[in-house]
C-alpha cells in the first residue's frame, strides 16, 4: 500500500457498527469487583451482570435488552449461572454485586438458551436471505450464537406468519410476521419518545404490538421519531429506505440540519447513497433519540428540485442561463462592483445562514466586511432570537443560553414561555417529558394550549394563557409575586447580582401595577394562578426557564428576555445543574450564525464594532480597515431598497421572501434591487426575486460545524460531494476574490482554526478536539479546555448579574372594532420553518397545508365552519386559508402554522417590531376573520409570480441542453 | 322470637338459598331471620340453622318446597327428622377454626355481630404495640404465605418496616383464581371486617397509609360485600383518617381485578393496580421494596392478612403451637373436583391428604376409586394414591415435589384421562400467560402441541423427549411462576402415571 492510498483511507469519523452494552449505564461511582467467568472486573454500583460482562468482552446473548431502554427480562436468552443463586438469573436485571462469580457460558446455559431460541423460530419466517434485515439482524445473529441447528417442534404449529403488514406510515413498515414481542418498541415509545402510541394488545400467544386503539401507524398517535424503528432487534418494524436499497456498509457521524437541539446522527451510506439516518447514542444532545424531521425528512437533499448549476440573468422576468462558476462569480462580482461605484460602498449587503455551517458563515460575514468594505450583514436571527442576545448580554453578559438539554433532568420545576417544544424540539422535549414524568412541575405560559398543557402522561401544574402581547406584563407580575411575598434567594442576590440595579428594580417591581392583580385584566390570567406558578417555581429547589419565538418575537421581546433573566436572578436559579435560562433556538445553527458575527454592530463572538482592540485584532488577521460603523439590519436594508438606496444583496441560504413579515413589503424591496445573489439548494421564494443562482449544497455535502441552542459544536461531514461542484465557502471566496479582496481556504478546518485565533470564546476549539469529545459547548478556552456545560458558575459572565427593569408597555398592535381578532403563528412537528426542506418529503402526508386555528365562538360569531375557506386581513394585507375550528385557542385569538408559501402568513404579519433589536412582532398581528369562496388577491398574484418562475427556471435548462 | 340463619354466600345462593330465605321469611313474625356467610360444608348447602339454648341445630339441603314441610308444626327441634344436630358438633367442624371461626356464624356486614364475636381484639391489641413489636409478633407466629409461596409473613413485613419511605401499601391479593379454591370469596362475603382488620394491623406494623384489596372480577358478591364493611369499618372510625383513634391514617380501597389469572401474581397484580396491563414484573426488586408505584408494599394473600388479628388477639404463641414443623397453625383446604363432600376444611398442618380425601371427603363422588389429586390449584402436580399418605405440610409435600399452594385439592377418579389433563395444564397455561416471556408464550402453545402429537401417537417417543426438554425450558428460563410451574402437572403425570403420557 502506497502512503497517498492510506491517506485515502484513513477516515477517523467514519465509524462501524454501534456498541451496545446491553443495559443503561449506572450512575453510580461506587466500585464493585466481581468475576466473570473468572476474570475479575470492577463496575460501578448499579451495573447490570449483562453490562459488566460486556464492558469485560463477553457478550451475553440477549433480545429484549439494549442500552437505550431500561431492562425488561422477557426474551429469557441472557440467563447465567451465578455461584449461591438458584436457577438462572436473567443477567440483564441482575445487578453486580461484590464477589459475585457469574459464569455465562455454562452447558446447561447453553442448552437453555439454544431450546428458547427453538421456541422464537418455531413462530418466525425462515426468509432470512430475502428479509430486508438480513445481515443486521439480533434474531439472527443470536440464532448464531446459541448454536441453533433444528427446530423440533416443526413449522406446522400456532403462528403468526400470516398476520398482514401495515405499511401506512410514510417511512417505516410494520411487518407483524416477524415480531418477537420482546417490547423494545413499545418501550422505546414510553422511554424515549414518551408519545405512549404503542402498546401490546392481548396476552399470552396473542399478544401483539398495537398502534394507539388498534390504527394503523399513519393514522395512530405515532410521531415517527422512529424510536421504534431503531429499537426493533428484528425485521418487524423496518425503513422503507432499508427495504429499497439494502444494508448500508459505513456510516459517517454527522449533525442534523433541522432545529436547534442539533441531533448527533450516523449518516449510513453505500457508496455516496444516503440509505437511512439514524440517531448517535453518543449524540450529546439526544442521546441516541430522533425526531421525523431528522431521522426520516432527508431525502429534499438528493430531491430533483435541486439546482446544481449557477444561474444568471439581468431581470427577474428573463429566463435563467445555466453558466459555469466562473462566469456566474464573474457577473455576480461585477455586477456589485457596479452598484458600489454607482451607488456608494454601502449600497450593498448580505445575509448570512442559520442553517450554513460556522465556517461558512464565517467567510459570509468576512466577505462582507472586507470585500464589501462595510457592515451590512445581518442573519436570520434578526427575526427570531435576536431579543435573546441583547437580552442575555444585558442582564447575564453572554448571548447565549446558560445550560446543557441534560440540565433538565435535575430541573424540579421548570417554566415554558412562548415555546412549543413538542413541536418544534420534540428531541428536547422528549427529555423534558422524562423529568416531569418522574414528577418535577411544569408552568406553561402561552395563549395557546399547546400539547404539553395536557397529554396522557404529562399535565401542566398551571397554563397561563395569556393574551397575545402582554409577556411582559405577565413576567412583572410573577416577579412582582417573590418580592411580595419574600421568596427571593437573598444570598444569591448580594454575592451575585449589582446591588444597585437591584435595589431599582425591586422597588419597580414591587410597585402596586406591577402585582398579578393589577396585571390580570391586561394578561387575562387570574392573579391567584400567576401567585401559584410563582411560588412553585420560586420553591423548587431548581427551577428552569426555557423559551421560544412566542418570547422574542414582539414588540417587548427584549424587555421580556430581561424580565426572564431577572426572575431567574432573583431565585438563584443560575449557574448551575438543573436551573437556568435557556432559550430554545429555532434552527440548526442560529446559535452559531450569531456566534460568527452575523450581526451588523457585532464582530464574532459579540464584540461591538466599537470595540477597538478587538476590532485592531480582526484588521491584523484580515489585513484590511474595517468600517467601524454598524451596517444595516435587514428590516433597514428593505427600508433602504425601496427607498433606491440598497441595491445589492447575497443571500446565504434563507428565505426572506417568505420567511420574514410583510411579505408584500419584502418583495417591494426585493424587485428594486439590481442585483440579487441567492445561495441556497432550491428556487425557493426569494430567488424567485434573484439574478444570480449559486447553488448550495445540503449538509451532507459538507464539513463543518453547527452550534446548538446549549453552545454545543458539533461537527457536521460531508457523505457525499456537493452536487454543484462546489463548496459553499468556496463559492463565498471565489466571489471575495473577484470582487477584488482575495480570500482562500483548503479546507474548513482553516476556518475554524482562524475563528479560534480571532474569538476567545472558541480559542481553544479546534476540528481534532470535536473529533476527540464528539461536540464541545463554548466557551472553549484555557480555563475552560473541554468546554463549558452551564454558564455563569461561579460569577456572571459580566461579572455581577444586572437587573433590568422591564416596564409593561402594550404594543400598538391591539385588536379593535376593525380588527377584533390578535394573530398569532406557530410550528408543527413534520414541517420546518418555510417548508424547503420538509415540503419536499413524504411529511406532506401528515402536514399538507397550513390551517388557521380558530374558537368556536369566534367561528361561530362568522359563520366559519370546520374546513371553510377564511379571509384573514390585517393592517398590511390578507390571505385565506382553510378553517380548523378548535379549543386550543382562547376566544378572540386565532393561530396558524407558516410552512407553505402560498397560505402567506406572512402576508398579514405586520412591520412592528422588538424596540431593542427589531425582531418582528410575528406573534401578534391585529386581524378579522370571515369566510369566504376563493383565494386572495395576493395569493392569486403568488400564484402568477410562482408559474411564471416555474417556467422560466425549466425554460432555461432547455436551452443549455 | 327464634333465629334462623341461612347463608347468603355465593355458592348457598347458587342452590336456591335466596328463595329459601323468603320462604322462611314469609313464615311469621317469631322468627329473625339472619342471612350469614357460609361454614363450607357445600353438599348441605343450603344449609339451614336454627339457634336453640343448646346451640345452633342444622337441616340440610332445604328447598322452598321443603320449608313448608319443615315448619309444618312450629320451629323444628333438635328431633326432627331432619335435622343433624347441632351444628358446630359436625366432623368438619371438629378441629377449632381460627381464620374462618366467623364464616356461617356472624353476619357478614353487621359491626355488632362481629364485636360480640371477639372482632377488632387483636388491632386493639396491635394499637397498644409499636410496629417493630407487631412484626416481632407476626415472625414469631411462624405464619407464612397463604397464597402458595409460603414465604414467611413476618420476615416480609419486616423488609417493608425496613426499608424508607414516605409512602407504603398494604396490598391484599383476592385475586383467587386457582381451580378449586374458595376461600378468600368465603371470608369476603362471610367475614370481611376480618380481612379489614388484619390489613389495619398491617398498616401498623409497616406505617403503610393506603391500602388495597384486588379482588377478583368473577366475584361481584364479594366486591359489593367487602366494599359494603369498608364503608362500615370507615364509618365506626377503625380505618379511614385515623385507624381508630391513633395518629395513623388507613385508606382503604376495594379494586376490581382484570379478569386474568395472571393478575393473582404479585407482580403483575401491582401493575394492573397501577392502571396498566397485568404483566409480570422482574424481581429482584422485591415488592417489599419497590412494590406499588414503586414504593415498599406488603403484598400478602388473603388468608394470610385474615389470620393475623387472630395471632395479635391471641398471641403468637398460641398460634405457633398449632400445626407441624415449620408449618404453623391450620391450613384451609378446599376440597373439590370428584368427590362426595366438597366444601371447606380448617385443620392444622399435618393431617394427611388420605384422612381429607376419605374420612372428611367420603371418597369420590363417583364412588370408584379416587385415582390423582391436584393440591394447589392448576399449576399443581397430580398426586397418585401412593402419595395420599402425605402429611399436609409445606415441606412434605415440597419433598415429593409437590404443593399445597393455596390450600386447593382437586379430586379425580380412575376414569380420568390423566394425558388431557396435561396437555389442559398447557392450555391453561397459553391462555393465561400474560405473553412477556418466551418461554410462557410460545413454549405453552408448543407445549399443547407436542402432547396432542403424544396422544395421537406421533413419534412419541421422540416427542416424549421434546415435551421433557420444554418442560425443563419453561421451568427454568420463565420469568414467573406461571411459566415455571405449569410443566409441573406435565411432568407429574409422565412420571407418576407413566402409562398415561
Amino acid at each position: 500500500m502506497n502512503s497517498e492510498e492510506g491517506k485515502q483511507m484513513v477516515n477517523y469519523y467514519s465509524v462501524g457498527a454501534e456498541i451496545d452494552l446491553g443495559t443503561p449505564v449506572s450512575g453510580s461511582a461506587e466500585p464493585i469487583t466481581l468475576t466473570i467467568d473468572g476474570t475479575p472486573i470492577t463496575v460501578p454500583k448499579g451495573t447490570s451482570v449483562m453490562r459488566a460482562a460486556a464492558i469485560a468482552g463477553t457478550n451475553i446473548p440477549r433480545l429484549c435488552a439494549t442500552e437505550d431502554l431500561e431492562p425488561f427480562g422477557s426474551c429469557r436468552l441472557c440467563l447465567v449461572e451465578i455461584e449461591g443463586r438458584s436457577g438462572y438469573p436473567a443477567s440483564c436485571t441482575t445487578d453486580v454485586e461484590p464477589g459475585m462469580k457469574v459464569f455465562t457460558q455454562t452447558d446447561h446455559v447453553a442448552k437453555l438458551r439454544r431450546n428458547v431460541m427453538e421456541l422464537y423460530i418455531s413462530d418466525h419466517p425462515l426468509d432470512c436471505l430475502t428479509c430486508p434485515t438480513n445481515g443486521n439482524c439480533e434474531l439472527q445473529d443470536m440464532a448464531g450464537a446459541v448454536g441453533l441447528r433444528e427446530v423440533r417442534y416443526g413449522y406446522e404449529g400456532s403462528n403468526h406468519l400470516d398476520e398482514p403488514k401495515d405499511e401506512s406510515a410514510p417511512y417505516f413498515t410494520f411487518d407483524p410476521s416477524k415480531c418477537i414481542q420482546c417490547s423494545r418498541c413499545v418501550r422505546a415509545c414510553e422511554e424515549q419518545q414518551g408519545t405512549y402510541a404503542l402498546t401490546i394488545d392481548g396476552r399470552g400467544f396473542d399478544s401483539q404490538i398495537v398502534a394507539s386503539q388498534k390504527e394503523d401507524f399513519l393514522s395512530s398517535e405515532c410521531v415517527s421519531c422512529g424510536a421504534c424503528v431503531k429499537a426493533c432487534p428484528t425485521a418487524t418494524l423496518t425503513e422503507k429506505s432499508i427495504i429499497k436499497f439494502g444494508q448500508p456498509d459505513k456510516a459517517t457521524i454527522t449533525t442534523c440540519a433541522y432545529c436547534g437541539v442539533g441531533c448527533s446522527f450516523r449518516a449510513e451510506m453505500q457508496g455516496d447513497q444516503l440509505v437511512r439516518m439514524v440517531p448517535n447514542r453518543d449524540g450529546h444532545a439526544n442521546h441516541g433519540h430522533a425526531c421525523v424531521k431528522g431521522r426520516f425528512a432527508f431525502g429534499y437533499a438528493t430531491h430533483a428540485d435541486r439546482i446544481t448549476t449557477p444561474l444568471i440573468r439581468e431581470s427577474i422576468h428573463d429566463e435563467w442561463r445555466k453558466v459555469s462558476w466562473q462566469e456566474a462569480i464573474k457577473f455576480a462580482a461585477t455586477q456589485l462592483k457596479n452598484i458600489q461605484k454607482e451607488f456608494g460602498r454601502k449600497s450593498i449587503g448580505g445575509i448570512t445562514s442559520s442553517r450554513c455551517t460556522n465556517e461558512e458563515v464565517f467567510v459570509v460575514q468576512k466577505f462582507i466586511r472586507t470585500a464589501m468594505g462595510n457592515n451590512n450583514v445581518d442573519t436570520c436571527a434578526r427575526v427570531c432570537h435576536s431579543p435573546t442576545g441583547y437580552g442575555l448580554k444585558t442582564t447575564l453578559g453572554e448571548s447565549a443560553g446558560t445550560q446543557t438539554f441534560d440540565s433538565v433532568m435535575a430541573a424540579d420545576s421548570i417554566i415554558i414561555i412562548g415555546a412549543n417544544p413538542t413541536d418544534a424540539h420534540p428531541v428536547f422535549a422528549s427529555q423534558m417529558m422524562r423529568r416531569l414524568r418522574q414528577g418535577a412541575s411544569m408552568i406553561i405560559a402561552d395563549p395557546r394550549a399547546i400539547d404539553l398543557v395536557d397529554m396522557p402522561h404529562v399535565q401542566a401544574d398551571h397554563h397561563l394563557q395569556l393574551r397575545p402581547g402582554t409577556n411582559v406584563a405577565l413576567i412583572n407580575a410573577l416577579a412582582h409575586t417573590i418580592i411580595d411575598e419574600g421568596l427571593e434567594d437573598k444570598k444569591f442576590i448580594d454575592e451575585r447580582c449589582e446591588p444597585d440595579a437591584y435595589e431599582i428594580w425591586k422597588k419597580f417591581i414591587g410597585e402596586q401595577r406591577n402585582s398579578p392583580e393589577a396585571l390580570a385584566e391586561v394578561t387575562g390570567v387570574p392573579a391567584g394562578q400567576v401567585r401559584a406558578a410563582a411560588r412553585l417555581y420560586a420553591n423548587a429547589n431548581n427551577g428552569a426557564i426555557y423559551y421560544g419565538l412566542g418570547v422574542t418575537e414582539h414588540s417587548q421581546g427584549s424587555t421580556m428576555v430581561m424580565g426572564i433573566a431577572n426572575l431567574a436572578m432573583v431565585t438563584g436559579n443560575l449557574g448551575r445543574d438543573g436551573v437556568g435560562v435557556n432559550p430554545l433556538r429555532g434552527q440548526n445553527n442560529v446559535q452559531g450564525s450569531c456566534d460568527m458575527g452575523s450581526f451588523p454592530h457585532e464582530l464574532p463572538g459579540y464584540r461591538h464594532l466599537s470595540d477597538e482592540v478587538a476590532r485592531k485584532l480582526f484588521e491584523a488577521e484580515w489585513k484590511v480597515e474595517l468600517d467601524s460603523e454598524p451596517g444595516y439590519r435587514i428590516p433597514n436594508m428593505f427600508d433602504a431598497a425601496v427607498a433606491g438606496e440598497f441595491k445589492g444583496l447575497y443571500i446565504q441560504g434563507e428565505d426572506i421572501a417568505q420567511s420574514d413579515p410583510d411579505t408584500q413589503h419584502v418583495h417591494a424591496a426585493l424587485s428594486a434591487m439590481q442585483c440579487v445573489i441567492v445561495q441556497d439548494l432550491f428556487l425557493n421564494e426569494t430567488a424567485k426575486f434573484a439574478h444570480v443562482f449559486f447553488p448550495g449544497s445540503s449538509f451532507l455535502e459538507k464539513d463543518g460545524t453547527f452550534t446548538n441552542a446549549e453552545r454545543r459544536i458539533s461537527p457536521v461531514r460531508k457523505v457525499m460531494e456537493p452536487k454543484s461542484g462546489m463548496s459553499e465557502w468556496e463559492i463565498t471566496c471565489a466571489l471575495s476574490t473577484e470582487m477584488g479582496y482575495e480570500m482562500s481556504y483548503e479546507h474548513p478546518r482553516q476556518i475554524m482554526e482562524e475563528i479560534a485565533r480571532l474569538t476567545p470564546t472558541f480559542s481553544g476549539v479546534s476540528y481534532e478536539k470535536i473529533d476527540a469529545l464528539g461536540s464541545i459547548q463554548w466557551p472553549c478556552n484555557d480555563q475552560a479546555p473541554n468546554g463549558t456545560p452551564f454558564m455563569h458558575v461561579d460569577e456572571f459572565v459580566r461579572g455581577k448579574g444586572f437587573f433590568a427593569p422591564t416596564p409593561y408597555v402594550a404594543t400598538d398592535e391591539r385588536s379593535n372594532s376593525r380588527y377584533p381578532l390578535l394573530l398569532t403563528t406557530g410550528r408543527i412537528l413534520s414541517q420546518y420553518n418555510v417548508g424547503a426542506q420538509t415540503r419536499r418529503t413524504e411529511n406532506l402526508q401528515y402536514h399538507d397545508e397550513d390551517r388557521l386555528e380558530i374558537h368556536p365562538e369566534d367561528a361561530q360569531l362568522r359563520g366559519i365552519v370546520d374546513g371553510s375557506w377564511v379571509g384573514i386581513k390585517s393592517r398590511a394585507g390578507e390571505t385565506v386559508l382553510r378553517a380548523c375550528i378548535t379549543d386550543r385557542v382562547q376566544p378572540g385569538v386565532i393561530y396558524t402554522t407558516f410552512h407553505h408559501p402560498e397560505s402567506g402568513a406572512n402576508v398579514v404579519t405586520t412591520d412592528n417590531s422588538d424596540w431593542a433589536t427589531n425582531c418582528p412582532e410575528y406573534k401578534v398581528t391585529a386581524v378579522q376573520a370571515y369566510p369566504v369562496s376563493q383565494p386572495s388577491q395576493w395569493q392569486e398574484m403568488f400564484q402568477r409570480f410562482d408559474k411564471e418562475q416555474q417556467e422560466l427556471l425549466a425554460s432555461s435548462q432547455e436551452t443549455v441542453e | 322470637m327464634t333465629k334462623v340463619f341461612i347463608p347468603s354466600d355465593t355458592t348457598a345462593r347458587s342452590l336456591n338459598a335466596d328463595a329459601v330465605a323468603v320462604a322462611v321469611g314469609a313464615l311469621g313474625e317469631d322468627i329473625e331471620l339472619v342471612r350469614t356467610g357460609s361454614r363450607g360444608l357445600y353438599w348441605l348447602e343450603p344449609l339451614l340453622e336454627i339457634e336453640t339454648s343448646d346451640g345452633r341445630i342444622g337441616f340440610p339441603n332445604v328447598s322452598v318446597e321443603s320449608v313448608h314441610a319443615l315448619f309444618a308444626e312450629g320451629i323444628p327441634t333438635l328431633e326432627h327428622e331432619k335435622c343433624l344436630g347441632l351444628v358446630e358438633q359436625h366432623q368438619w367442624l371438629g378441629h377449632k377454626r381460627l381464620t374462618c371461626a366467623r364464616l356461617g356464624i356472624i353476619d357478614p356486614l353487621s359491626l355488632t355481630d362481629y364485636l360480640d364475636h371477639d372482632g377488632f381484639t387483636g388491632l386493639a391489641a396491635a394499637l397498644k404495640m409499636t410496629p417493630q413489636e407487631i412484626v416481632g409478633e407476626v415472625t414469631a407466629s411462624g405464619l407464612r404465605g397463604r397464597g402458595g409461596a409460603a414465604f414467611p409473613t413476618g420476615i416480609k413485613w419486616q423488609t417493608v418496616l425496613d426499608t424508607q419511605s414516605e409512602q407504603k401499601y398494604i396490598v391484599c391479593n383476592a385475586d383467587e383464581g386457582d381451580s378449586g379454591t374458595f376461600v378468600d370469596r368465603m371470608l369476603m362475603e362471610g367475614d370481611p371486617l376480618r380481612l379489614i382488620e388484619g390489613m389495619a394491623i398491617a398498616a401498623l406494623a409497616v406505617s403503610a397509609t393506603i391500602g388495597y384489596v384486588y379482588v377478583r372480577a368473577e366475584y361481584p358478591q364479594a366486591i359489593a360485600t367487602l366494599q359494603r364493611a369498608v364503608e362500615i369499618a370507615e364509618g365506626a372510625g377503625y380505618i379511614g383518617k385515623s385507624i381508630n383513634g391513633s395518629e395513623q391514617a388507613f385508606h382503604l380501597e376495594v379494586r376490581k381485578a382484570a379478569g386474568s389469572y395472571i393478575c393473582g401474581e404479585e407482580t403483575a397484580m401491582l401493575e394492573s393496580l397501577e392502571g396498566k396491563r397485568g404483566v409480570v414484573r422482574y424481581r429482584p426488586p422485591l415488592p417489599a421494596i419497590k412494590g406499588l408505584f414503586g414504593q415498599p408494599t406488603v403484598v400478602n394473600n388473603l388468608v394470610s392478612l385474615a389470620t393475623v388479628p387472630d395471632i395479635l388477639a391471641k398471641g403468637a404463641h398460641n398460634y405457633a403451637k398449632i400445626g407441624k414443623d415449620r408449618s404453623k397453625g391450620t391450613l384451609t383446604v378446599q376440597l373439590a373436583g370428584n368427590i362426595k363432600r366438597a366444601g371447606l376444611l380448617e385443620v392444622p398442618f399435618g393431617i394427611t391428604l388420605r384422612e381429607i380425601l376419605e374420612d372428611f371427603g367420603g371418597g369420590s363422588f363417583s364412588g370408584r376409586p379416587i385415582k390423582a389429586v391436584q393440591a394447589g390449584g392448576p399449576l399443581g402436580t397430580y398426586m397418585p394414591e401412593t402419595e395420599f399418605d402425605t402429611s399436609m405440610d409445606y415441606e412434605a409435600f415440597k419433598d415429593i415435589g409437590a404443593m399445597l399452594g393455596h390450600g386447593g385439592l382437586v379430586a379425580f377418579d380412575d376414569t380420568v384421562d390423566l394425558a388431557e389433563m396435561a396437555q389442559f395444564a398447557m392450555e391453561f397455561c397459553a391462555i393465561e400467560s400474560c405473553g412477556k416471556c418466551t418461554p410462557c408464550r410460545i413454549g405453552s402453545v408448543r407445549g399443547v402441541e407436542v402432547i396432542e402429537r403424544i396422544r395421537a401417537g406421533e413419534n412419541a417417543d421422540e416427542n416424549r423427549i421434546l415435551l421433557k426438554d420444554l418442560c425443563d425450558t419453561m421451568i427454568e428460563g420463565s420469568l414467573c411462576a406461571l411459566g415455571g410451574m405449569a410443566p409441573l402437572p406435565v411432568l407429574s403425570v409422565m412420571e407418576k402415571f407413566p402409562d398415561e403420557l
